[in-house]
């Protein structure tokens, strides 16, 4: 085995799969909230309490219901994706006309209180959740021993990423919301109703974190600060990979994935750190973000 | 909390200004409760140490001593400042006559120096620091539960001994990892061990699977865990399914409260090496006072960990020191009788607090159940072995505190 910079090869190669592994979280949480931003200009600070309702719905189905993991991910992000409907009926709406920041404040707002409400009826400590029994165990790969869930998350996340780029890319319906963002008049004009449109792609946003929520549960702690753990990180890639970029947030997403293992290798202690460098170093360099549309 | 806050403040200054020439200051014995109200440790101190702090005075009776007694609270948000500042209001404006509980080493610091200044009383249960009653040991402060020495030292060795002589740490990167490592490493070496190596880990952490890998490639036969909360909880859930456990590696959590084993589940949890001062299922008593403990919005089918037992026999200690003074103004005064009395109370039993302020009982060391060993909800440990209070904590001269002459 040869050497890189005193690191032994084999344990690179696993740590760039790990870093692959916690990108398609950072893939999944970015690709939602660029669409959420892409679509209805509002920053989505509530997205974080959204993932970790997703993750808590995923144990209550379990608890109260009897669901396991493949039931719940399709319904809690179902469930979760019907609140942000509602949040967008009853607030977010209203904000459509104003500067984004209101949105932000109502989103960022909301967070707080979601998480507060947890905390106050599930403690801080977290609830326990398993891996689901057909992807337990591991195989070993020579340089390092993948268990089955981790390479479970890496594939369906990518496959969830590519199908909504495509969505929202190359499909009819894709090219109505996007029409829809650029003006809405015209759109509305030709008998497409755009405010219900503007609706579902929120809830559809909202269930994406879910989503990840669900695939996050057996591997992270489920507790009511989840969420706010990870956001930070994911609107840092967001903004690296350019706001409402929807290939910008999903390639980001992987790659900030990829060096932020690496960073743990070679000094792990600046690793929650080294994203908000590249960050500000993106900023300066490119302000729109490395696959922003607006120069 | 603001509420009762205001009242409080206004009875007390009611009160004040009536009886203020009398021996209890104001006539009240005024037991403020700080302590993380909201995030993070809010499950192992936090409205849990307030309902503990009620139960024992409750038990004390103060109308049978001829006292009265209030018990107030306040959300420190673990930061030293916001810590400090209630300190101090709680002091000068409120009449409060002794902080209890206080989780987190560096608020709890804070709060000792505030209540030095203001010769007042500090029982500290929720902080780990043993710098408490080390360098930084002060005439008013009693560290109550637990320290991060009695930790390493209960864990450190036991695991030593039964055969886990390589260890490689996973350390939260801030001042209480580091002490818990440092105080954990001088326990394994002294006993013969080595430490392989270790990985200082941001606060917070949500993901552990490239520190398992290093801890892998280690060969260390123990993985110590210097951190504490969701860190400890994402690391053995993380580091059962990249099969260190399967593997022949064992963690050792040197700071777990039996919150984080529920949050674990026993599955995942089982076999994980552990000590504490208390465990709510040892006896009848401790039983009993979960029982009466466990009625509230957040704590119905949750167990009280050390540090609500801990604020429970401070505070009956602190009653019963200032019953026999008659006095709650000189904190100086009360710390030292507190000393002076043998402490007696139905969780902790009998013990003492040492010149330094150390409280000092034994520590046992448990071994987490496997699912098929526990019967009921809660019933989560089995004990491996007590650790006799004269062994459980740093001896008196190691400390370096400056209140123990010669």
């Amino acid at each position: 085995m040869f050497e890189v910079f005193g690191v032994p090869s084999q344990a690179l190669f696993g740590q760039l799969l790990l870093g692959l592994i916690n990108g398609s979280f950072y893939a999944l949480l970015s690709l939602g909230l660029a669409v959420i931003f892409g679509m209805l200009n509002i920053i989505n600070f509530s997205h974080g309490a959204q993932y970790m309702m997703g993750a808590f719905a995923a144990y209550l189905l379990l608890q109260r219901a009897g669901i396991g993991y493949w039931g719940a991910l399709v319904v809690a992000p179902l469930a979760i994706g019907a609140t942000g409907i509602i949040v967008e009926r009853l607030f977010l709406q209203h904000l459509r006309k104003l500067d984004p920041l209101y949105g932000l404040l109502l989103t960022f707002g909301l967070a707080l209180v979601i998480e507060g409400l947890f905390r106050n009826a599930y403690g801080s400590s977290g609830l326990p959740y398993q891996v689901p029994a057909a992807l337990q165990g591991g195989r070993n790969l020579g340089f390092m021993f993948l268990p089955n869930y981790r390479a479970w998350v890496i594939v369906f996340s990518l496959a969830v990423c590519l199908a909504t780029w495509f969505a929202i890319e190359r499909t009819r319906l894709g090219s109505y919301l996007r029409a829809a963002t650029e003006n809405p008049v015209l759109v509305r004009a030709f008998g497409i109703n755009v405010p219900r449109m503007v609706t579902l792609t929120y809830g559809f946003g909202v269930a994406l974190a879910a989503l990840a929520g669900v695939m996050a549960a057996p591997i992270y702690n489920v507790s009511p600060q989840m969420g706010s753990d990870l956001i930070i990180v994911v609107f840092a890639v967001v903004v690296i990979g350019g706001m409402g970029s929807i290939m910008g947030a999903i390639v980001t997403g992987f790659a900030l994935g990829i060096v932020e293992g690496l960073t743990k290798v070679f000094y792990p202690e600046a690793s929650n750190t080294v994203i908000f460098v590249i960050m500000a170093v993106v900023l300066l360099l490119r302000p729109a973000g490395l696959f922003g549309r607006r120069a | 909390m603001k509420f009762t806050g205001t009242l409080a403040f206004a009875a007390a200054a009611l009160i004040g200004t009536v009886a203020a020439a009398q021996a209890l200051d104001d006539d009240v014995v005024k037991i403020g409760v700080l302590s993380d109200m909201s995030s993070l440790y809010s499950d192992i101190g936090g409205a849990g140490s307030v309902a503990a702090a009620k139960l024992a005075v409750e038990d004390f009776n103060p109308a049978a001593h001829g006292m009265k007694v209030e018990v107030v609270s306040a959300d420190h948000q673990n930061k030293p400042d916001i810590g400090a500042n209630i300190a101090r209001q709680w002091y000068d404006v409120d009449h409060v006559d002794v902080i209890v509980d206080v989780p987190t080493s560096s608020v709890a610091l804070a709060v000792s120096e505030v209540t030095r200044e203001k010769n007042k009383v500090f029982l500290v249960s929720g902080a780990a620091s043993s710098d408490l009653t080390g360098p930084k040991c002060s005439t008013n402060t009693v560290h109550w539960t637990y320290d991060t020495w009695m930790l390493a030292n209960g864990t450190g060795k036991a695991v030593v001994k039964t055969g886990g002589d390589t260890w490689f740490f996973l350390t939260a990167d801030y001042a209480f990892g580091k002490a818990l490592e440092r105080d954990t490493t001088a326990v394994v070496e002294a006993n013969g061990g080595k430490v392989l190596g270790h990985v200082q880990h941001p606060l917070n952490n949500s993901d552990f699977s490239s520190f398992l890998l290093q801890a892998q490639s280690s060969k260390a036969k123990i993985v110590g865990l210097a951190n504490a909360g969701g860190d400890t909880i994402n690391a053995i859930k993380q580091g059962a399914e990249f099969g260190i456990t399967a593997g022949g590696q064992h963690f050792a959590g040197l700071l777990v409260f039996i919150n984080d084993i529920e949050a674990l589940g026993l599955k995942t949890a089982q076999g994980l090496v552990l000590t504490e001062t208390w465990y709510w299922d040892m006896t009848d008593a401790n039983r009993a006072f979960t029982k009466r403990w466990q009625p509230g919005a957040a704590r119905s089918g949750k167990f009280p960990s050390m540090v609500p037992a801990g604020v429970y026999s401070a505070v009956t200690h602190y009653l019963k020191a200032v019953a026999e003074l008659k006095s709650d103004t000189d904190g100086k005064a009360v710390v030292a009788r507190m000393k002076e009395m043998p402490t007696d109370d139905p969780l902790f039993g009998k013990g003492s607090v040492r010149a330094d302020g150390r409280k000092i009982h034994d520590a046992y060391l448990f071994e987490v159940k496997a699912p098929d060993e526990s019967k009921y909800p809660g019933d989560d440990y089995k004990l491996r072995a007590t650790i006799p209070a004269a062994e459980a904590f740093r001896p008196l001269k190691d400390g370096g505190c400056p209140l123990v002459g010669g």
